[in-house]
């Protein structure tokens, strides 16, 4: 049994065939990418999975546990986090609350005793802070703490996100772009961060990216995916030169 | 200037980060603490009207300013409290009894309109409160065996430990300032636990939110009830201070008044909740005396500048007839509204940072420090 399973996935708008029976599986501890052109359904498929779009048909599997059907906060209690392609961070609040934010799920105080912030509240707050900052010293974040996300530049933020999702303590972590509008050098500091998520924490990485030389950095395996179908599957070095591939990419 | 050398995480959670504000909000509580004793009665009403205008602020805040759902509603939740208050002391229920009561009805009322608003945003959540709030304005009117429509219901004096407390007494203003300490300081602990982050994450971007395992259903009718609750408290104390309530009281200009509260006052901050409620309770008496020495005050002008007797006479009726004119009032909010989003979007509290920058600064302070600021705030409220 694989460690996270997508069944014949499918979504439908209408007539057209966003994800068409696409399945694939993640092992444990793998960096999985997803490739393919414009349109393809990359992102569709992430959306399918943290149930932002439901299934049109098609099971998804985590832990050998059927998910389909879990409302959509639940799928981060299950430890699921992601990023988001065009950063869907909480503009108005600092770095911080951002961070704490992504704790959320492990939060398992009352209502009521947060009114009085009674001393259970403050030791979870303490624990749910030190967990931050770990992230925070992991990622290099330091100098921007108490700053608002709205007078960040946008390499930064992007690092946030990841930030966020990591402070979930998530088991599998869906990247979507995560270099999309970064420079070269920052772009290489996140191939190495996504490498030391696995190594480190141990988290088992879900990608969607079109930089090929980061694919070829750190993924373990691809899908290329065309018009909602798999294309191919396998090394990177197997994907590139498949033939369906370099069609989609390059024309017949 | 200060800087805080922060050693421990316990240093982000206080909520007096140094001690600084133990000197200043000492300083204010006991100026408030002292205050019955030498302000004049008149003074002390109006002090008691801010007490209670800012507890909504702050219930309206939480709403609107931290969870991000607009609310025209809130002279509905602040009439169930009222009502509910009259209504249960006629059947000679102790105060603390009914106090409760109406804040956890108007909690429960908070929440079932919640439930509807769930599907609804932006200006479609505001008409939706809109509805509720004249549905609940036309329940009082008919509802007579409850309400005694549109004639209205006395409520007698507070009653505590078998004492009337009268409310024009310090007593009834201190217990004013206790429910608007106690409320401030309960969102304040909302604010930096869980549930506040989860409202504010609601605010800036539900899919975030939702992806990080927030329940964005649950915490958004929380967010309702929470706000309808403290609502339902003031209106308590509303229906105290007038000991008189009907129908008309809480019409839809108490809702948009309720708004200008938070709106002047700066949109994400309790501060700008009690500043905006200083503002509205002010404005009105401004309002009346502009509208008496004004006339004779231009007129008065005219005849410096060479108008005969006749022509200043006729100055000053004119000038009567335009302050006496209907809506006059509603106007001149509106313009205020409009000035503000215009030119100083963070409200009062947004002006009184940059004062405290200016100082801090001297003589450094540049006007551009708050323009990205200004021009972010400004764009997302074109959205």
């Amino acid at each position: 049994m694989s460690y996270f399973r997508a069944e014949s996935l499918s979504l439908h708008f209408g007539g057209l065939k966003a994800v068409d029976a696409v399945s694939f599986a993640v092992e444990k501890g793998e960096i999985l990418s997803i490739i393919g052109p414009n349109g393809a359904g990359k992102s569709s498929i992430f959306n399918l999975i943290s149930r932002i779009y439901r299934p049109t048909s098609g099971r998804i599997f985590f832990e050998d546990q059927d998910i389909t059907e879990q409302p959509p906060y639940d799928i981060a209690r299950l430890g699921i986090a992601r990023t988001f392609q065009n950063i869907e961070l909480f503009e108005n609040a600092s770095v911080l609350s951002n961070l704490l934010v992504g704790r959320h799920r492990h939060s398992t105080t009352q209502l009521w005793q947060e009114l009085l912030f009674l001393p259970s509240v403050r030791a979870g707050e303490k624990v749910h802070r030190r967990r931050v900052e770990q992230v925070i010293e992991f990622l290099d974040l330091e100098p921007y703490r108490d700053k608002l996300i709205s007078g960040l530049p946008y390499g930064v933020r992007k690092v946030i996100e990841l930030a966020r999702a990591l402070c979930s303590e998530p088991k599998l972590i869906l990247l979507d772009e995560p270099s999309s509008g970064l420079n070269v050098e920052e772009t290489g500091d996140m191939s190495f961060w996504i490498r030391d998520l696995r190594s480190e924490l141990g988290v088992t990485v879900l990608m969607v990216e079109h930089d090929m030389s980061l694919v070829n950095r750190v993924s373990d395996r691809v899908i290329a995916l065309n018009y909602g179908r798999v294309l191919a599957m396998g090394s990177p070095a197997e994907v590139q030169q498949h033939p369906d591939v370099v069609a989609a990419y390059l024309g017949a | 200037m200060r800087f805080l050398f922060k050693t421990d995480y316990e240093d982000d959670i206080r909520l007096f980060p140094h001690s600084g504000y133990f000197v200043s909000y000492g300083l204010l509580l006991a100026v408030l603490l002292i205050a019955p004793y030498v302000l004049s009665s008149y003074v002390m009403s109006q002090l008691v009207f801010v007490c209670i205008y800012a507890t909504v602020g702050v219930a309206l805040l939480i709403l609107t300013g931290f969870t991000g759902q607009a609310s025209l509603g809130h002279a509905a939740f602040l009439a169930i409290g009222a009502y509910t208050a009259a209504y249960l002391q006629k059947y000679g229920v102790p105060f603390p009894v009914y106090f409760l009561a109406a804040g956890l009805l108007t909690g429960l009322i908070g929440a079932l309109v919640g439930f509807p608003a769930l599907r609804l945003q932006g200006i479609y959540l505001v008409i939706a409160t809109i509805s509720f709030a004249f549905i609940v304005e036309e329940i009082l009117a008919r509802w007579e065996s409850v309400t005694n429509g549109n004639e209205g219901m006395r409520i007698k004096a507070v009653s505590l430990f078998g004492v009337a407390v009268s409310r024009d007494s310090p007593t009834f203003y201190f217990l004013c300032l206790a429910v608007l300490v106690l409320t401030i300081v309960g969102t304040l602990n909302l604010l930096r636990s869980p549930t506040g982050r989860a409202f504010v994450a609601i605010r800036d971007s539900e899919t975030a939110a939702r992806s990080m395992g927030v329940n964005v259903a649950l915490y958004k009718v929380k967010s309702f009830a929470i706000s309808a609750a403290i609502t339902g408290f003031a209106g308590v104390l509303f229906a105290h201070k007038l000991s008189f309530i009907s129908p008309e009281m809480f019409t839809l200009q108490l809702s948009i008044e309720f708004i200008i509260v938070i709106l002047i006052g700066g949109a994400f901050s309790l501060h700008g909740a009690v500043l905006g409620a200083i503002f509205i309770v002010m404005i009105d008496p401004f309002l009346t005396y502009l509208k008496d020495d004004m006339p004779g005050i231009i007129a008065g002008i005219a005849a410096t500048f060479g108008a005969g007797t006749q022509a200043a006479a006729n100055v000053q009726s004119k000038v009567a007839t335009f302050a006496s004119l209907n809506g006059l009032k509603g106007a001149i909010y509106g313009i205020i509204i409009v000035l503000f989003v215009l030119f100083e979007p963070l409200g009062l509290y947004g002006r009184w940072l940059k004062i405290k920058l200016f100082f801090q600064l001297f003589p450094l302070y540049k006007r551009a420090t708050f323009k990205r600021q200004k021009i972010y705030v400004k764009s997302e409220r074109n959205r």
